[in-house]
């Protein structure tokens, strides 16, 4: 306190004792302005444009640099290690390039295909700025230029396929072609840019369309659906078919087995008693008839014996006489 | 203090003197030099410092970069009558600065009169061509088709299939290029380049392809539903097909062997009855005894007569019975 009020106090003494004390005052004030204005630094992802009175003179890359003050010099800072990106028909949240997005991205997203239909396509690009000079000093508005060029290049692209290469079969072709298109345009309007990928995003059918698209993949759904369902009944029907039909011809073998074994067997019993037979044919044939027919008669429900001169026996039969199964 | 004064006078005097005699051409810009309003010298185009006269000559500068014109979106009408909202945008850059600077003076004015004659030649070229040479571009390019697709696309002709064309959107734009040109070579200006942006149907164009594109889908569904009920319909036919014939060939080897397993039974037992005259009688007999063994039951009602071999010994005590 006390030594601020002797500053004050002597100040209106110490001002006419020299004017060359100011003058060196004040220039030691701009040449300290002077170090510090000339000493900069670029960022590790970015290189240094220098224009010494508006010209391009120098390149330099990143870390800590000296120019002339006092605008002699002055320093454009361009991040050309820096991968940018744009988006075209939708926004994300939380970007840091103004030029990322647009103030209309549903403008953007829709389009006519080639078979006249229309199409809401999302879509990025991904570029550097390679070429700095260029960048700067070629095109007042290179971004915008690129959001241009980007914008009727896919149009042009999407004028060529139809909605169903856009929608599903043709997306990779798209984005190779698209890529390619605007390269070369950005080429040619010396945007001072490498375009490093394009990539759709969302490709979709306008919103009252959509369910009719979405139509379309049920209807594949019940396609298969229908085959399944057949499949499943043939597949039912006929393994059980051949199943049966392998039975039927395994009963037949058994049935042919059967067949000879038993003939086979019969033949070679009736030869053994032939062989008998054949000694003794007569007795042994009373005695087969004699045997048979006492074993035979006993079963039967009446016997009438007649005397082979009687002519007509029928009236005499009592009426209770009939054939088995014949109605009363 | 006088001296001091002195060298201030000298000082601020050259720092004036300086500032009024030299001005800085950017990288970016061209400048045009005016005395008394009417142009001096040729059109500075080397950045750097530059003299000139104080007071009486101004410094005009014009950008040397391509510039922007970026067109309002604008309905036009094609030769099909189809309205579209067309939405353009040009590059172009100011080649000669000093008819720039009489016939426009400043970039607004250059703006508006590119609007005036790009914005007409854009509707000229338009309304010359059809809807389809404005969307597409490669004549010859040939659609990739949706293998998932390709049943429904071959049942009719319209379905992915891009519709020919003889000019393009590329071709279009280079007719506006080529017209605007010398129009705005008049004023200075060199045209870069021009192209559509955007092109969009207008709303009630919309509400009718959005119609047609649902019922082209529809459609398709359809062709999907039918092919399914179609391909099921195949396979249940083969079932049919099938089973009839593996149950018929079964039926076939069934008989087949029945009737060689019959055969060959019939032919042992013919072998073996036939092997001696004798044989055959006796086989007869014993036949004939199996059988009345099954035949009479306790239905059965004989009449025999006495004259029979077993019943013989009824009549007579003889020593043969009759025959």
């Amino acid at each position: 306190m006390k030594d601020h009020k002797d500053i004050l106090a002597r100040l209106p003494e110490s001002l006419p004792v020299s004017v060359t004390t100011v003058l060196f005052g004040i220039a030691s004030i701009v040449l300290l302005a002077g170090v510090i204005m000339a000493i900069y630094t670029i960022p590790a992802d970015s290189e240094g444009i220098v224009l010494r009175f508006g010209k391009y003179v120098d390149k330099v890359p990143s870390g800590l640099h000296v120019k002339l003050p006092f605008g002699i010099e002055t320093v454009i800072t361009v991040p050309t290690k820096r991968q940018q990106k744009m988006e075209f028909g939708f926004v994300t949240p939380g970007f840091t390039n103004p030029d990322q997005i647009s103030n209309s991205p549903k403008l953007e997203s829709s389009m006519v295909t080639g078979d006249l239909n229309s199409a809401l396509v999302e879509w990025v690009v991904q570029y550097r700025l390679t070429d700095p000079e260029q960048f700067l000093f070629d095109v007042r508005e290179p971004s915008q230029t690129l959001r241009d060029i980007s914008e009727a290049v896919m149009r042009e692209v999407i004028g060529d396929r139809t909605i169903d290469e856009i929608i599903t079969i043709g997306r990779q072709e798209i984005e190779e072609a698209v890529l390619l298109r605007i390269s070369e345009l950005s080429k040619r309007y010396q945007l001072g840019v490498t375009i490093n990928q394009v990539q759709l995003k969302n490709v979709n059918p306008p919103e009252p369309v959509q369910p009719s698209f979405n139509e379309v993949n049920r209807a594949q759904q019940d396609r298969e659906n229908f085959i399944n369902l057949a499949n499943g009944e043939y597949n039912k029907a006929v393994p059980s078919a051949r199943g049966k039909a392998d039975q039927n011809i395994r009963d037949a073998e058994g049935y042919r087995f059967k067949r000879v074994n038993e003939a086979e067997g019969d033949v070679s019993a009736f030869n053994q008693v032939l062989g008998q037979y054949l000694n003794w044919p007569e007795i042994t044939r009373t005695r087969l008839y004699l045997e048979t027919l006492g074993d035979v008669l006993p079963q039967a429900k009446q016997q009438i014996i007649v005397d082979d001169t009687v002519q007509q026996i029928m009236p005499m039969l009592p009426f209770s006489l009939k054939t088995p199964g014949q109605p009363q | 203090m006088n001296i001091s004064g002195k060298y201030w006078f000298f000082i601020i005097a050259f720092i004036c003197m300086f500032l009024l005699t030299t001005y800085t051409v950017n990288q970016t810009e061209q400048v045009i030099i005016t005395q008394f309003g009417s142009p001096v010298g040729d059109p500075v185009t080397t950045p750097g410092l530059h003299f000139k006269l104080p007071f009486i000559q101004v410094v005009n500068s014009f950008d040397k970069r391509y510039l922007a014109w970026d067109g309002p979106m604008v309905e036009m009408s094609t030769k099909d009558r189809t309205y579209l909202q067309v939405d353009t945008f040009a590059r172009w850059r100011i080649a000669d600065p000093l008819r720039y600077y009489l016939r426009l003076h400043d970039e607004r004015s250059a703006q508006s009169r590119l609007e005036d004659i790009l914005g007409s030649e854009t509707r000229t070229s338009i309304a010359r061509h059809e809807l389809i040479e404005i969307v597409r571009t490669d004549k010859d390019r040939k659609p990739m088709q949706n293998v998932n697709l390709t049943g429904a696309f071959t049942g009719d002709g319209s379905l992915g299939v891009l519709l020919p064309i003889h000019t393009g959107r590329v071709a279009i734009e280079k007719e506006v290029i080529d017209a605007a040109t010398p129009k705005l070579a008049e004023f200075g200006i060199e045209l870069l380049d021009v192209r559509f942006k955007r092109i969009n149907y207008n709303q009630q164009v919309l509400e009718r392809i959005y119609q047609r594109m649902i019922s082209e889908r529809l459609q398709i569904a359809d062709r999907f539903r039918s092919e399914g009920e179609g391909a099921a319909a195949r396979i249940l036919g083969n079932k049919e097909r099938d089973i009839n014939q593996i149950q018929s060939m079964a039926y076939k080897q069934v008989q087949d062997i029945r009737g060689e397993a019959d055969a060959k039974a019939t032919e042992i037992y013919a072998k073996a009855y036939t092997q001696k005259p004798d044989a055959a009688e006796f086989y007869k007999f014993l036949k004939s005894m199996d059988t009345y063994r099954k035949v009479i039951n306790s239905d059965t009602t004989l009449v025999l007569s006495t004259n029979s071999e077993i019943f013989g010994w009824l009549k007579r005590v003889e020593q043969k019975p009759v025959k």
